[in-house]
């Protein structure tokens, strides 16, 4: 993010032409056959408030049976949705809700806004393209991943196992997912994840091909905007891990299926090789999900703080180097399957090692804002909290590395406070700071300030209150993953539950914001942020024109 | 490039798509790889308690007998699928490291047909897998038993003495050798 002296082209009357005098196509043709990045990074910000409603949804509805002790509310909802209403089928539905809330917050909701919705949006503006290189293959991504959360979605109204919908976890460990499982819920959801796989390697080629090939003159690897970088480490990492998951699935359904054993110990396999494979994807997948929100809290640091990000070199590095070490430190996620002391030693250690590029960029961004003129609009409060969210996270992170102490801790609580706090606050926020951001640059209309500060300092406490107390309930011994608990953690279990109403009132916010923007918002600037934010799109219009960089911008 | 004319002759967008998509390629070929890799590993290790198999040709002289002992613990399972009785003869055994020793293992077939199975193994402590070598064991086979029969069935073993050089492993004084007896489904083939 070095300064961008862009000589633009005078897009005042060009865009005007390319709005209006040829191929704005017609809504269904430019809405469903869509080869525009910006009505498919749109489709894609639109697919994901659709899906985290949905998963937002369900974990709503755990909180709900997990305020008090007991099973209050499963049975029914299991004979609701068209299951048997026993007390069996409604624990089921317990496993069936968080593994439909993993998958859906993971793959439907964090990973097609961050990559899909800001990257397709912003990575061809900020670079100085006309657009992706492969417009086609990326509406073939958009409804790839459409199809495949169809996919998880109906695999909840059939049959798997002891009652409807696939109850494996979004691990799908074996045998539970095998021989555990029978019924064609957890196939659904197994192919549904080979789609969604599918979608983003086809994404990732894209960003990849894109980056390398189509900058603006000018606009060297050195002189992209972090965001971009960002995306480009990302589209990296799905690359060389999805595959991994893909192949891991696949054995998961021909061991289903078609009578192999790949993880099966009757037939010489080893169901710990499934949590190898799993988590040799699942841990770079984590980094998928956090480095374009570093990338968008960069841009937003930056422009609000004016100034240019400090260190930009090695802050990009710092992405690369984590996105490198995440491959090597995948079995601290299974610490407790049996290892040797020296294994242990060494996943402990190099998981360490992570937190120091993360440390750098943490430092960097407080750097940045050091002596900075910084002004406090609603992208920059998501993005400090962001900042603070993803340290606590980070902080309970180092703590579950050793391979010691996660013996204890291992599947607790303090393992969901743990990654909520990296993940449900750290990328989410990011999300919200990245849309409230670029959402004048999107419409065309400025956000309500007053709700989006409201939002913020709602939703702040709300998810703070939700996930704080899990920290107690989990050094205290509570297991995940379980409806129903000993009457010792009542109290902070009902206090997380209240931090989900609190979370609920300022996501209304949220919606209202939206609502009242889009119809009513005042209309934005090309550059609503003034001289903090340098990139290229805040030269084109807001909206941007319908094609642009017709004639590339020159980088001096 | 020369050497590749077709890729010479792509655009450079569908070059590096070219590129990436191989990269693809190569990691979902290293994903189901790691089938015979991880079983490789394993053997070789010792990890997660891997037993050795003697090789009597790799073998450079017969192993030194030490005066140290050992413990070593039977352990017999039976997969639920499997209508079998399954224990061993003596529950422990004390041998000297390095010294051969038998242990007999006794299945009986409580059913009313012949069943076919086959034995998984392992011990434990995991760090002691490298050095428990067997020269001969029912687990290396199928076993089909007849309805009603039951067999003795010997395995022969030793402890390494390198195990005295290993840091981390020359204090064990107890090792468990496991076995579970699972079903061969005509089906299912091992992988």
């Amino acid at each position: 993010m070095t300064d961008i002296a862009a000589t633009a082209p005078a897009h005042g009357h060009t865009h005007a032409h390319d709005d209006h005098d040829h191929d704005t196509p017609g809504f269904f043709v430019r809405w469903f056959m869509s080869t525009n990045h910006k009505d498919i990074g749109t489709l894609y910000l639109i697919f994901a408030i659709v899906a985290g409603i949905v998963g937002g949804g369900l974990s709503g509805m755990m909180r709900l049976e997990l305020a008090e002790p007991g099973v209050q509310y499963l049975s029914g909802w299991a004979h609701m949705l068209g299951g048997a209403g026993d007390e069996v089928a409604g624990k089921h539905f317990w496993n069936v809700m968080i593994t439909a809330h993993g998958l859906i917050m993971v793959f439907f909701m964090v990973m097609p806004a961050m990559i899909g919705g800001f990257g397709n949006w912003f990575v061809p503006l900020m670079i100085g393209a006309p657009d992706m290189a492969f417009p086609r293959m990326n509406n073939v991504s958009f409804w790839l991943t459409f199809v495949a959360f169809v996919m998880l979605f109906g695999s909840m109204f059939v049959p798997g196992g002891s009652g409807n919908g696939a109850g494996t976890g979004w691990t799908v460990y074996a045998p539970l997912s095998t021989s555990g499982s029978a019924g064609p819920a957890v196939d659904m959801a197994i192919f549904s994840l080979h789609l969604a796989g599918a979608a983003s390697i086809l994404g990732a080629i894209n960003f990849i091909t894109t980056i390398f090939n189509m900058r603006a003159p000018g606009m060297t690897l050195h002189k992209m905007p972090l965001f971009v970088w960002s995306v480009l480490v990302t589209a990296f990492l799905l690359l060389l891990a999805l595959p991994v998951l893909a192949a891991a699935i696949t054995m998961l359904l021909t061991d289903r299926n078609f009578g192999t054993t790949f993880y099966d110990a009757a037939g010489g396999g080893d169901p710990v090789l499934y949590q190898h494979l799993f988590w040799f994807f699942g841990h770079p997948e984590v980094y998928i999900m956090i480095l374009p929100g570093f990338g968008i809290v960069s841009q937003i640091i930056s422009t609000f703080s004016k100034k240019p990000v400090f260190g930009y070199l090695g802050m990009a590095y710092a992405m690369v180097a984590i996105g490198v070490v995440g491959f090597i430190v995948w079995a601290h996620h299974m610490f407790t399957v049996g290892m040797s002391v020296n294994l242990k030693m060494y996943f402990t250690a190099a998981t360490m090692v992570i937190a120091v590029p993360t440390g750098i960029k943490i430092f960097s961004w407080i750097a940045t804002m050091w002596g900075g003129s910084m002004t406090f609009k609603t992208p920059m409060m998501w993005s400090l909290g962001f900042i603070f969210m993803f340290t606590v996270g980070g902080v309970t992170g180092v703590v579950l590395a050793n391979g010691g102490v996660d013996t204890n801790l291992h599947d607790t609580y303090y393992v969901v406070a743990h990654f909520h706090y990296v993940l449900s606050l750290g990328a989410v926020f990011s999300l919200f700071a990245g849309f409230y951001y670029w959402f004048p640059k999107m419409s065309g209309r400025m956000y309500s300030e007053l709700l989006g500060q409201l939002h913020f300092w709602i939703f702040f406490i709300g998810v703070n209150v939700m996930f704080f107390p899990q920290h107690f309930l989990g050094q205290q011994g509570m297991p995940r993953r379980y409806p129903d608990y000993a009457e010792a953690y009542a109290y902070w279990h009902y206090v997380s539950s209240f931090g989900y109403v609190i979370m609920g009132v300022g996501m209304l916010f949220f919606f209202v914001n939206i609502l009242y923007s889009l119809f009513a918002g005042k209309k934005a600037a090309d550059n609503p942020w003034g001289e903090g934010a340098t990139t290229l799109e805040w030269t084109l219009s807001s909206p941007p024109p319908f094609h642009q960089f017709n004639e590339l911008p020159r980088i001096a | 490039m020369r050497a590749f004319p077709v890729i010479g002759r792509l655009s450079p967008n569908a070059k590096t798509a070219s590129l990436a998509a191989l990269m693809a390629l190569a990691m979902t070929g290293l994903g189901f790889a790691a089938v015979p890799l991880y079983d490789l590993f394993c053997r070789v290790t010792g990890f997660g308690g891997t037993t050795q198999r003697y090789d009597p040709v790799a073998a450079a002289a017969e192993p030194e007998i030490l005066s140290q002992t050992v413990s070593v613990r039977f352990d017999a399972n039976v997969s639920p699928n499997l209508p079998w009785k399954f224990y061993p003869e003596h529950p422990t055994d004390t041998v000297s490291i390095g010294a051969r020793d038998m242990a007999i293992f006794i299945a009986e077939n409580n059913s009313a047909h012949p069943v076919v199975g086959t034995a998984s193994f392992n011990v434990t402590p995991d760090q002691a897998g490298k050095y428990f070598t067997k020269i001969q064991c029912f687990c290396f086979t199928q076993q089909r038993l007849e309805p009603g029969q039951q067999m003795r069935m010997p395995v022969l073993f030793f402890v390494d003495p390198k195990i005295m050089d290993d840091p981390d492993a020359r204090d064990v004084q107890e090792i468990t050798l496991s076995y579970t007896f699972h079903p061969v489904d005509e089906g299912k083939k091992a992988s």
